[in-house]
């Protein structure tokens, strides 16, 4: 095997790569993106607590069954009228309130764990949508505030009730906005 | 004519891919949990199987070939494969969404799925020309989802029986796997190849 060979072997490999990255390229820059851009921007303008009150798994779901025709837009406790009056604009549909059905509007608030009671059952763990709650089983939990959503998802779960939905101070709000 | 019939049901019988070569079992064992999973994971197979077979064939006879490169094989279809495959889901993607969607985690799981790596490696060893490598690609691939298939309704059946605490989960499952080997051997006096 000599020197001009390798190169070979390497420039055959480089271009069948090259050929393969740009086909790829091609395609996806020509065919048209699969996602659907309403359910998009349906999903942008829900509030991502994935809390479940609007009876679907989360927010996309939702985005999706509103998107499909099949679910209205008073859904939503956790958007409250801020939510409806954007959906209504995108969707030109008639605002109305949240059906209390679904649960009621409150202001941001955050799971707290009472640490003192908890007896580090972990149940609350697969409850949460968004891996906030810290713990592992036997050791005592805590809740990243940072990452909460105020969803309730894990207050059903705990056996000793340990677990209390306390209003979001100034400063986490602030945050809260700030990220989203 | 007789002779593609005989080389596809060779392919996808006699010789069939999971349970007498013993290639793609990974996906055999890891998603036959659900029969409509299954059946999405079959037909993302067959269809990259038949793509793939197709043009690792031009690649081999146009480039590899009269460069000398035969040596570069594995690696030139692999990456082939991998192309493939995104370009598969690219183009799933775009002109059917709900195929997409049953398909979706499973389309580029089969790059790793040595069973296409095989046909690409088998079609060249057997000389097979360009027809011949197509009907050998599709068969295999109808052959690894006539497996996948009916293991995966076999385990939907086990669920529900009273398997013995140590043979529950993955070893009643090679157990299973096992038997239909056995079974498909039953193949083997039909017009082997």
């Amino acid at each position: 095997m000599n020197v001009e060979s390798i190169w070979l072997a390497c420039a055959v490999a480089a271009a069948l790569a090259a050929v393969c990255g740009i086909a790829l390229g091609l395609a996806a820059s020509r065919l048209p993106p699969a996602t659907n851009r309403l359910v998009e921007q349906i999903d942008a303008l829900l509030p991502q607590t994935q809390c479940g009150q609007c009876q679907f798994p989360g927010c996309r779901p939702y985005a999706e069954a509103i998107a499909r025709g099949d679910a209205e837009i008073d859904r939503c406790p956790p958007g409250g009228e801020t939510t409806v009056h954007a959906l209504a604009a995108l969707l030109d549909r008639p605002v109305r309130p949240v059906d209390p059905v679904y649960g009621t509007t409150q202001g941001l608030r955050v799971a707290v764990i009472d640490e003192e009671r908890c007896i580090g059952c972990a149940r609350c763990l697969p409850a949460c949508p968004v891996d906030a709650i810290v713990g592992a089983h036997r050791y005592m939990h805590t809740v990243l505030a940072a990452q909460c959503t105020g969803c309730e998802l894990c207050v059903a779960p705990c056996p000793v009730d340990c677990i209390a939905m306390r209003p979001v101070t100034i400063a986490a709000a602030a945050r809260w906005t700030r990220a989203a | 004519m007789a002779e593609l019939l005989l080389l596809a049901l060779g392919a996808s019988l006699v010789n069939n891919f999971v349970l007498s070569q013993f290639l793609g079992l990974c996906p055999f064992v890891g998603v036959s949990r659900r029969f409509e999973a299954a059946a999405g994971m079959a037909l993302a197979t067959l269809f990259v199987l038949t793509i793939a077979s197709g043009l690792s064939f031009a690649l081999w006879h146009w480039v590899l070939q009269p460069l000398g490169l035969e040596y570069l094989r594995t690696l030139v279809f692999i990456l082939l494969i991998a192309g493939v495959v995104q370009f598969t889901e690219l183009m799933v993607r775009a002109t059917s969404p709900l195929l997409h969607q049953v398909l979706g985690i499973f389309l580029p799981l089969i790059t790793t799925n040595c069973a296409v790596l095989g046909v690409a490696l088998l079609n060249v060893d057997k000389q097979h020309g360009l027809l011949e490598s197509l009907v050998y690609g599709a068969s295999a691939g109808a052959g690894f989802g006539l497996a996948l298939l009916l293991f995966a309704a076999l385990r939907e059946r086990l669920e529900t029986c009273d398997v013995p605490a140590a043979f529950r989960g993955a070893p009643i499952a090679l157990v299973t796997a096992g038997l239909m080997a056995l079974a498909f051997m039953g193949f083997a006096g039909l017009g082997s190849r």
